[in-house]
C-alpha cells in the first residue's frame, strides 16, 4: 500500500477492502469495498440475500471473511470475535434480537461487558439511567426482557451498545419491527448519535427511510457491490432500480374489490395465552367476505401468531360458537377437519411448519393436500409425484425436481410452492401470514398476482403482515392488531398509513390498560 | 415408632439421598446450559467401579474419589464431543453413554467383585453431633455427606449470584444470541458437561466406597435416572434438588419404616417404591405445562452448531 | 488443509454406509482392546463373529436371540420415527412375559387348542398395557416419556421377580423361584429338528414387513414420519398427535410383549426371574443401526444376535467376561452417531475450494 493511500484512509473510521465470503453454493460477499466517515449515517441497501447481513456480521466479528482487509481508524484489524469488535468500539443491533428473555435489562447489558469495562463503568444502573435521559431511551433496568414490547427491546439493544461508548453502531433492519411512530423516535436517537461523531451503518430495504436520514448509501446485489450514492440526490425510484436491477417491475396499484357474502366470522374471541411469553386474545371480532382481502397490520408479537393458530385449528382449545365458516360452527374442529371444509393456510414459518425440511416436495405436497391421493389409508405416491411436478411447473418453483428436499429451496421458491399447494385446494378461505417476507422481488410479484387471482375467483383472504406498504397494496379492507386487541375494520381507500400506524400502537383500545407496554 | 428407629431412618435417608444429590447437582448445571445428558447412569457406574478399584489398589478412599471424578468427566467428554462437535442427537448419545458405561463397568469390574475396602470414617461435627436424634441422624456422617451439602451451596451461589451463572443461563436460553455477543457457547457447554460427568462419577463412587461399600455389577440400580428425574421435579432449582434428593432417600428406605411399623410386605414389591414415587411426583409436577415451559432452559436438548451461523 | 462443510442435501450414500463403517470401527476398537488384554484379537473376533454361524445349532441359537431383538426394534423404530422416546421395550417385554405366563399357567394340564393363542394374546395385551401407562401420562400429564418408561422397566422387573417368588411360583418346585413348566399345548412350535428356533422369529419377520408397509405405503405411516420429523408441521397439517402417539406406543408395546411371551413360551418354557439379557435395551441399538427402518432392523438384529452368541462363546472359549457384549453395544452406537455426522457434512480440502 502506498504512503498516500495510507494517509487518505486514516480519516475514515472504517474501511473495507475486497471482503469476500463464500458459503456452500453461494458467494455471499464478492470483493466488497466501502468506507465510512465519523458521524456518517450510511445505508446498506439490497434485496434479501444480497449479502448485507453477512457483511455486517463480518464487521462485528461473527463471521470470518475468506479474504479481504478491514481498516479501523487507519489500522488494519483482524476482528476475530464480537468481543474484539466491542473493544474497538463497534456495536450492533441485530434483526432478531440477541437479548435473553429470562434475564433482566441490566443483566443483559452486563453480559455484554468485559469485567474491565464493567469496573470502569462502576455503577451500571446509574449509567443506564443517565443514558436513557440523554438519548430519550426509556427502559427500566430491573425489568425482565420477556415483559418488554418489541420497541422497548430494541432500546435495550441500542443501550447495550451505548454503555460502552460506541464509535460505530450497526443496525440490521431496525425499522421492520416498529410502528411508524416508533421509527420517528429511533431516527431522533440516530441523528443525535451522528452529531456526536458516532458512525452509523443502517441496513434497510425501505427506501423512503433511507432518503430521510442517510448521508450515503451502498447498494449490494447478489453479493456484489453495484453502486454508491448520496440518497439526498436520488429518488426512491432510482435507488430501487440499482437494488433490483432493470428487469424488475414494481408492483403497480391494484384494483380494490368489494365482497358481499360473509363467509367467515369470528365473534368475540377471548383466549388466554398458551405460552408464558405469549399474548392473550381479547374480544376479537371480524368478518371475511367472498372475493375480498382483509389485511391485518401489526408489530410482531401482538397476538398474530395466537390469532392464526386459533383460526386454523392448530390451537385446539375450545371457543364455542366463536368461529363460523360458511355459516357452520367450526370452533371445535381440529386443523385437518377445518381444512376439509375449505380453510387453507400459509403460515409464517415456511420451513419447519409450512413444509417439513427433510422431506421431498412430493411428500410436502401430501402434507396438506391428501384428497384424491389417499384411498383406504393407502397413498398413491405416483399421483402425488405427478401433482407435485405440475405445481413446480405452474408456479415456476426453482428446484431439481419433485424429489428435492424442502430445505434445499430458497425462501422465495419454497413460498411459491406452499402458496401453490394451498391455492391448489380451491379454498373458500385462505389465511396468509407474511407472504413475501424474505422473498425476492420477482417471487413477491408472482405471489401477489396469485393472491389477487384467488380473490377474484371468489375466495376470502386474510392477510397478516408487518409490511404496511404491502397491506395497502393488496388489502381491500384493513385493521390492526395490538396486544391481543383488534382495531375496527375500515376500507383501505378510506384510511391512511398514519391512522393504521396509530392503531398498531393501540390508540383504539378504549380504556387502554396496556399503554405502558406498547408505548408508541 | 421409637426414637431409635426415627434416628435410624433419618440417618439412612440422608445417606441414600447423597449420591442422588451429587449427580443431580452436576446434571442441573449441564441442563442449564441447554445440554441434556442421559448418560448419568453409565457415568455413575464407571465412577463406582473406577473409584472402587483406585481405592482398593491404593488403599486410600480419597484417591478413589479423585479417580471416579476423573473417569466421570472423561466419559462425559465422549458425550460432549459427539453432541457438541458432531451435532449428534443428545437423547441417543446419552443412551449410548449409559449402555457403554454399564457394559464397560461390568467388564473391568469383574476382577474386583467380592472385595472390600476400608471406606470413610464418620466425621462427628463437634457440638452438633451430641444433640438428641438429629445429632446422630444428621451430624455423624462420613465427610462426603457434608461435601454434598457444601457443593449444593456452591452450585446455588454460582448459578444465581455470579457472572458465570448469568453466562450459563444465557447459553441455555439462547445459544445463538450468546454466540452473537461473544460468549464461547461450546466452551461453556463442554465445561458444564464435564462438571456433570465429574459429579456423576462422584455419586457413583459414593455408592461403591461408602454406601455398600463394595462393587457389584449394575449396583446403581437406576439412581442415575432418578437423579435426572429429580432435576425436572426441582424445576432446575438447586434448593428443590436438595429437598428432593433427601425425600427420595426416605422413599428408598421405606421398607425400614414399614418394617418398623410392623407391616410385612414382600421386599420385591417395596423395591419398586422409589421408581413408583418418581413417576407419581413427575406426574404431579409436570402436569402444569405452563410452568414447566417457563422454567426449563429453553434450548434444552437442541443442538447448537456455530458452523451454521450465516 | 481439510475442513468441514455442510452438505446442501443429506447424503443417502452415507446413511447406508454409516452403519457399516460403525461396525468396522467397533471391530477395530475390539481388536485393540483384546490385544491390550493379551488375548489374540484374530481368535477373539473369530469366536465373537464367525463361530456363532459355524454350525446348524449355533445358527439356530442365533435366530432364537434375533426374534426378541427384532420384535422390540421394529416397534422402537416406529416410536423413534414419531419422536416418541420409548426406552421401555425391556419393561414391556417383561410385562408380556409375566402376563403370558399368568395365562399359560391356567393351561398347565390342558391340551386345549386355545392355550397357545390365548397365552400369546395375554402377552401382547400385557405389553400394550405396560406401554399405555407412560403414553397416557405423557399425553395427559405432560410427563417425560424417557423417564417414565425407564422407571417402568425397573417396576416390571421387580413385579416379575415378586410374581415368580410369590403367586406364580410352582407349588411343587421345592421353593425355587420358578413357575411350573408350561404344557406342550402352550409352547411355541419349534421350526427345525435341531435346536430351539421357534415361531417367534417368524412373527418378528412378519411384523417387520408389516411395519415397513405401514411406513412406506400408508397415510398413517406418512403422518408418523411427519410428526417425528417436524411436529409443528404435523400440527399445521391437522394430524392428530394423540392418535399417532397411541398407535406407535401400543404397536411397540404389543410387539415387545409378544417378544416376552415368546421367550417364556419358547426357549425357556416357564417363567424364571431372568427372562431377558437386556433385549429391550439392545433393541434401541438395533433400531438405530437399522436406520429406524424395519428392513434395516432385520439386518441389524442379526448382527446383534451374533454378538450375543459370540459373547457367550467368548466366555466359554477364551474366558472373556460376558459384559464385553454390553460394552461393544455402547461403542457401536457411539461410532454410529459419529459416522452419521457425515450424512450432514463432508470434508473438503480448502485448496479445492479456491480452484
Amino acid at each position: 500500500m502506498s504512503e498516500t493511500l495510507k494517509k487518505q484512509s486514516s480519516k475514515f473510521r472504517l474501511e473495507l477492502l475486497n471482503i469476500t465470503k463464500q458459503y456452500p453454493g453461494c458467494l455471499a460477499n464478492d470483493q466488497i469495498c466501502m468506507n465510512l466517515m465519523p458521524g456518517e449515517i450510511h445505508a446498506l441497501l439490497g434485496e434479501n440475500g444480497a449479502g448485507k447481513s453477512t457483511l455486517v456480521k463480518t464487521i462485528y466479528g461473527v463471521v470470518a471473511p475468506d479474504s479481504g482487509q478491514i481498516i479501523w481508524d487507519g489500522h488494519e484489524v483482524d476482528i476475530k470475535s464480537p468481543s474484539k469488535a466491542r473493544d474497538l468500539g463497534i456495536g450492533m443491533v441485530f434483526q432478531h434480537f440477541s437479548l435473553f428473555e429470562t434475564l433482566t435489562v441490566s443483566q443483559n447489558i452486563e453480559l455484554c461487558l468485559s469485567p474491565e469495562q464493567l469496573s470502569s463503568i462502576g455503577d451500571l444502573a446509574g449509567r443506564i439511567q443517565e443514558l436513557s435521559k440523554t438519548y430519550d431511551l426509556q427502559v427500566d433496568p430491573t425489568r425482565y426482557v420477556h415483559s418488554l414490547s418489541i420497541g422497548e427491546r430494541q432500546r435495550v439493544e441500542i443501550m447495550r451498545c451505548l454503555v460502552q461508548s460506541v464509535k460505530l453502531l450497526i443496525l440490521d433492519e431496525p425499522t421492520s419491527v416498529l410502528t411508524p411512530q416508533e421509527v420517528a423516535g429511533l431516527f431522533d436517537v440516530l441523528r443525535k448519535l451522528s452529531k456526536e461523531g458516532c458512525s452509523i451503518m443502517f441496513i434497510s430495504h425501505k427506501l423512503h427511510e433511507v432518503t430521510e436520514i442517510c448521508h450515503k448509501a451502498t447498494i449490494l446485489r447478489g453479493g456484489k457491490l453495484v453502486g454508491t450514492c448520496s440518497p439526498a440526490e436520488e429518488t426512491p425510484a432510482t435507488i430501487a432500480k440499482m437494488m433490483v436491477g432493470d428487469l424488475a417491475e414494481q408492483d403497480a396499484g391494484y384494483t380494490k374489490a368489494t365482497g358481499e357474502h360473509i363467509i367467515f366470522s369470528a365473534i368475540g374471541l377471548n383466549l388466554p395465552a398458551k405460552h408464558p411469553f405469549g399474548t392473550s386474545l381479547k374480544d376479537i371480532q371480524f368478518d371475511m367476505r367472498k372475493g375480498e382481502i382483509l389485511g391485518i397490520a401489526g408489530v410482531a408479537g401482538n397476538g398474530q401468531e395466537e390469532l392464526m393458530s386459533i383460526i386454523s385449528g392448530e390451537d385446539n382449545r375450545t371457543v364455542n360458537n366463536a368461529i363460523t365458516l360458511d355459516g357452520k360452527d367450526i370452533s371445535t374442529l381440529n386443523a385437518g377437519k377445518r381444512r376439509k371444509m375449505g380453510l387453507a393456510y400459509v403460515p409464517e414459518e415456511r420451513l419447519g411448519r409450512g413444509a417439513v425440511p427433510d422431506m421431498s416436495l412430493s411428500e410436502n405436497t401430501l402434507l396438506t393436500h391428501s384428497s384424491g391421493f389417499v384411498s383406504k389409508g393407502l397413498v398413491n405416491w405416483n399421483a402425488v409425484k405427478q401433482y407435485a411436478k405440475a405445481l413446480i411447473n405452474d408456479y415456476s418453483v426453482k428446484c431439481h425436481g419433485e424429489f428435492s428436499e424442502a430445505k434445499s429451496l430458497s425462501g422465495g421458491n419454497l413460498q411459491k410452492f406452499i402458496m401453490g399447494r394451498e391455492i391448489g385446494q380451491n379454498p373458500k378461505v385462505l389465511i396468509c401470514a407474511h407472504p413475501t417476507w424474505g422473498v425476492d422481488v420477482g417471487a413477491a410479484l408472482a405471489i401477489h398476482q396469485a393472491l389477487l387471482e384467488l380473490r377474484d375467483q371468489g375466495a376470502a383472504i386474510l392477510l397478516i403482515s408487518e409490511d404496511i406498504d404491502e397491506l395497502f397494496l393488496l388489502a381491500d379492507r384493513m385493521s390492526a392488531i395490538c396486544n391481543g386487541h383488534l382495531s375496527p375494520v375500515v376500507r383501505t381507500e378510506e384510511t391512511t398509513i398514519d391512522q393504521i400506524g396509530q392503531w398498531m400502537a393501540g390508540t383504539f383500545i378504549e380504556s387502554n390498560p396496556s399503554s405502558q407496554e406498547v408505548n408508541a | 415408632m421409637d426414637i431409635d428407629l426415627i434416628t435410624q431412618i433419618l440417618f439412612a435417608a440422608v445417606k441414600t439421598g447423597t449420591p442422588l444429590l451429587f449427580v443431580a447437582l452436576g446434571e442441573v448445571i449441564c441442563e442449564k446450559t441447554g445440554v441434556l445428558n442421559l448418560g448419568q447412569e453409565g457415568m455413575m457406574l464407571m465412577g463406582a467401579v473406577v473409584g472402587f478399584m483406585a481405592a482398593y489398589g491404593s488403599g486410600n478412599a480419597g484417591i478413589g474419589i479423585i479417580g471416579a471424578m476423573l473417569i466421570g468427566s472423561a466419559m462425559s467428554l465422549i458425550f460432549g464431543f459427539l453432541v457438541l462437535h458432531l451435532g449428534a442427537n443428545q437423547v441417543a448419545t446419552g443412551l449410548a453413554l449409559t449402555i457403554f458405561g454399564t457394559g464397560l463397568s461390568a467388564f473391568i469390574g469383574s476382577s474386583v467383585v467380592g472385595h472390600t475396602i476400608p471406606g470413610f470414617q464418620p466425621m462427628h461435627i463437634p457440638g452438633l453431633s451430641e444433640l438428641p436424634i438429629v445429632g446422630k441422624a444428621l451430624f455423624s456422617h462420613d465427610p462426603l455427606v457434608y461435601l454434598a451439602v457444601v457443593m449444593a451451596f456452591l452450585v446455588s451461589y454460582v448459578a444465581n449470584r455470579t457472572r458465570l451463572g448469568l453466562t450459563i443461563k444465557a447459553v441455555g436460553e439462547n445459544p445463538h444470541a450468546a454466540n452473537a455477543i461473544g460468549i464461547k457457547v461450546l466452551r461453556v457447554r463442554y465445561l458444564a458437561v464435564m462438571f456433570g460427568g465429574a459429579m456423576a462419577g462422584l455419586g457413583g463412587a459414593y455408592m461403591s466406597l461408602v454406601y455398600t461399600p463394595m462393587w457389584v455389577e449394575n449396583m446403581t440400580a437406576g439412581r442415575g435416572w432418578i437423579a435426572l428425574a429429580l432435576v425436572v421435579f426441582a424445576s432446575w432449582r438447586v434448593g428443590n434438588i436438595v429437598l428432593g434428593a433427601y425425600l427420595f432417600g426416605v422413599a428408598s428406605i421405606m421398607h425400614l419404616v414399614l418394617q418398623g411399623m410392623g407391616w410385612s410386605i414382600s421386599p420385591n414389591l417395596l423395591a419398586m417404591l422409589p421408581y413408583v414415587a418418581t413417576i407419581v411426583v413427575m406426574v404431579l409436577i409436570s402436569a402444569d405445562q405452563f410452568k414447566e415451559k417457563l422454567l426449563a432452559p429453553r434450548s434444552l436438548g437442541k443442538p447448537f452448531d456455530p458452523r451454521q451461523m450465516a | 488443509m481439510i475442513r468441514v462443510q455442510a452438505r446442501t442435501e443429506q447424503s443417502t450414500l452415507m446413511a447406508f454406509a454409516s452403519p457399516v463403517l460403525a461396525i468396522v470401527l467397533t471391530l477395530i476398537f475390539g481388536s485393540i482392546l483384546f490385544s491390550a488384554l493379551d488375548k489374540d484379537p484374530v481368535q477373539a473376533l473369530h469366536v465373537l463373529l464367525i463361530m456363532p454361524l459355524s454350525d446348524a445349532y449355533n445358527i439356530s441359537e442365533m435366530f432364537v436371540k434375533m426374534g426378541p431383538l427384532l420384535l422390540c426394534a421394529v416397534g422402537l423404530s416406529l416410536c423413534y420415527r414419531a419422536n416418541m422416546w420409548n426406552i421401555g421395550a425391556e419393561g414391556q417385554l417383561l410385562a408380556g412375559a409375566l402376563g403370558g405366563s399368568a395365562m399359560a399357567l391356567q393351561f398347565v394340564d390342558s391340551n386345549s387348542v386355545f392355550a397357545l393363542p390365548l397365552t400369546l394374546l395375554a402377552g401382547v395385551v400385557s405389553g400394550m398395557l405396560w406401554a399405555a401407562i407412560p403414553t397416557f401420562l405423557k399425553l395427559n400429564f405432560n410427563s417425560n416419556l424417557i423417564l417414565t418408561t425407564i422407571m417402568l422397566n425397573y417396576i416390571a422387573l421387580y413385579l416379575l421377580i415378586w410374581a415368580v417368588h410369590g403367586p406364580l411360583r410352582d407349588p411343587q418346585g421345592f421353593g425355587f423361584p420358578e413357575s411350573a413348566l408350561f404344557s406342550d399345548a402352550t409352547l411355541l412350535p419349534v421350526l427345525t429338528d435341531q435346536g430351539r428356533v421357534h415361531l417367534g422369529v417368524v412373527f418378528a419377520s412378519v411384523f417387520a414387513l408389516v411395519a415397513w408397509l405401514i411406513l412406506s405405503k400408508t397415510h398413517l405411516g406418512f403422518k408418523i414420519r411427519v410428526y417425528g420429523s417436524d411436529a409443528p408441521a404435523a400440527l399445521y397439517a391437522g394430524f392428530s398427535s394423540k392418535a399417532i402417539s397411541w398407535f406407535v406406543m401400543l404397536f411397540a408395546g404389543g410387539l415387545a410383549g409378544l417378544a416376552g411371551v415368546s421367550e417364556v413360551a419358547g426357549p425357556i418354557g416357564q417363567l424364571t426371574p431372568v427372562v431377558s439379557p437386556g433385549y429391550g435395551y439392545a433393541a434401541i441399538i438395533v433400531a438405530y443401526l437399522g436406520r429406524l427402518h424395519p428392513a434395516g432392523a432385520i439386518v441389524a438384529s442379526i448382527f446383534l444376535a451374533i454378538l450375543y452368541m459370540g459373547g457367550d462363546l467368548a466366555q466359554i472359549e477364551m474366558g472373556i467376561p460376558i459384559a464385553v457384549v454390553g460394552m461393544f453395544q455402547g461403542v457401536l452406537l457411539f461410532f454410529l452417531l459419529a459416522c452419521d455426522f457425515f450424512i450432514r457434512y463432508r470434508l473438503v480440502s480448502t485448496r479445492d475450494q479456491v480452484a
